[in-house]
């Protein structure tokens, strides 16, 4: 069993281990007791570190109260985008879906085939560019660069494709009908 | 036949603190993962990790306070346990 040392406990010991008398004016006025300075320096870092990990967890149960209030919404719905014949080949059209403030953007890639996917950049949300030509999406705030075909990316930051708009068309009429997002 | 209860120098405890510091250390950083790692795949669309997740979060939340209370407890009593 350990047996406290009750003087070593209470003990002031300067850096240079130097008896209290030989120490300068300044250190005898204002005497620091260095090994409790360390000890409790340590100590209020464990207790840092633990309030950062409840901030974790908060951020967590941030995220699963999100998860849970997105299954209670109710799904968007179809929404007319546009006719067939108001985009040409290599055009682009933005447009709202799902919500009034989720900018999307439709692409014609060929005579019968149309693209579209929402239009923030995955890596921090800017508004990606369509460059048809050279067959991708270019984010300019960090050069994040997305398939156009597929919406995979393909260079620069972005973790994730972007988000796949589902389409439909039913007589000349172009309608979103789905949102689907995909892991890398 | 009961056993005295063992107490800590200040000396002692400072090695204790040290090693409640790096496991401590290491589990915020797991958190920290997880928590980018949830958020990325819940941001794509993967909802199967966010409970787990949460779950384990709050285990190592746990586990850091317990230590850390457990910290306080020997400074206050001078006693780790029996």
């Amino acid at each position: 069993m350990a047996t406290p040392i009750p003087e070593r406990e209470t003990m002031s010991v300067p850096p240079d281990g130097r008896p209290h008398s030989e120490q300068p004016a300044w250190r005898q006025d204002f005497p620091i007791d260095w090994p409790q300075d360390q000890y409790v320096e340590r100590r209020d870092f464990v207790k840092f570190l633990t309030l950062t990990s409840l901030a974790f967890v908060a951020g967590q149960f941030w995220i699963a109260g999100k998860h849970w209030l997105r299954g209670r919404q109710a799904p968007p719905g179809a929404k007319r985008i546009a006719a067939v014949g108001d985009l040409v080949v290599g055009g682009s059209l933005v447009f709202n879906y799902p919500g009034e403030h989720d900018a999307s953007l439709l692409v014609r890639i060929s005579e019968s085939e149309f693209v579209a996917f929402g239009q923030k950049c995955t890596h921090l949300s800017c508004a990606v560019i369509p460059r048809p030509n050279e067959g991708i999406f270019h984010c300019p705030c960090h050069e994040g660069v997305f398939d156009l075909r597929t919406g995979r990316q393909l260079a620069g930051p972005p973790p994730r494709p972007l988000p796949r708009v589902v389409l439909e068309i039913h007589d000349g009429e172009i309608f979103a009908t789905a949102v689907e997002e995909r892991v890398a | 036949m009961s056993q005295a209860p063992r107490t800590f120098t200040r000396d002692q405890r400072m090695p204790i603190v040290h090693g409640m510091l790096a496991f401590v250390l290491i589990l915020v950083v797991l958190q920290l993962w997880l928590l980018t790692a949830t958020m990325n795949a819940w941001l794509g669309g993967d909802d199967s990790i966010v409970w787990p997740g949460t779950l384990v979060s709050a285990a190592a939340l746990a586990l850091n306070g317990g230590l850390y209370a457990y910290l306080r407890r020997i400074e206050r009593t001078g006693r780790g346990g029996v």
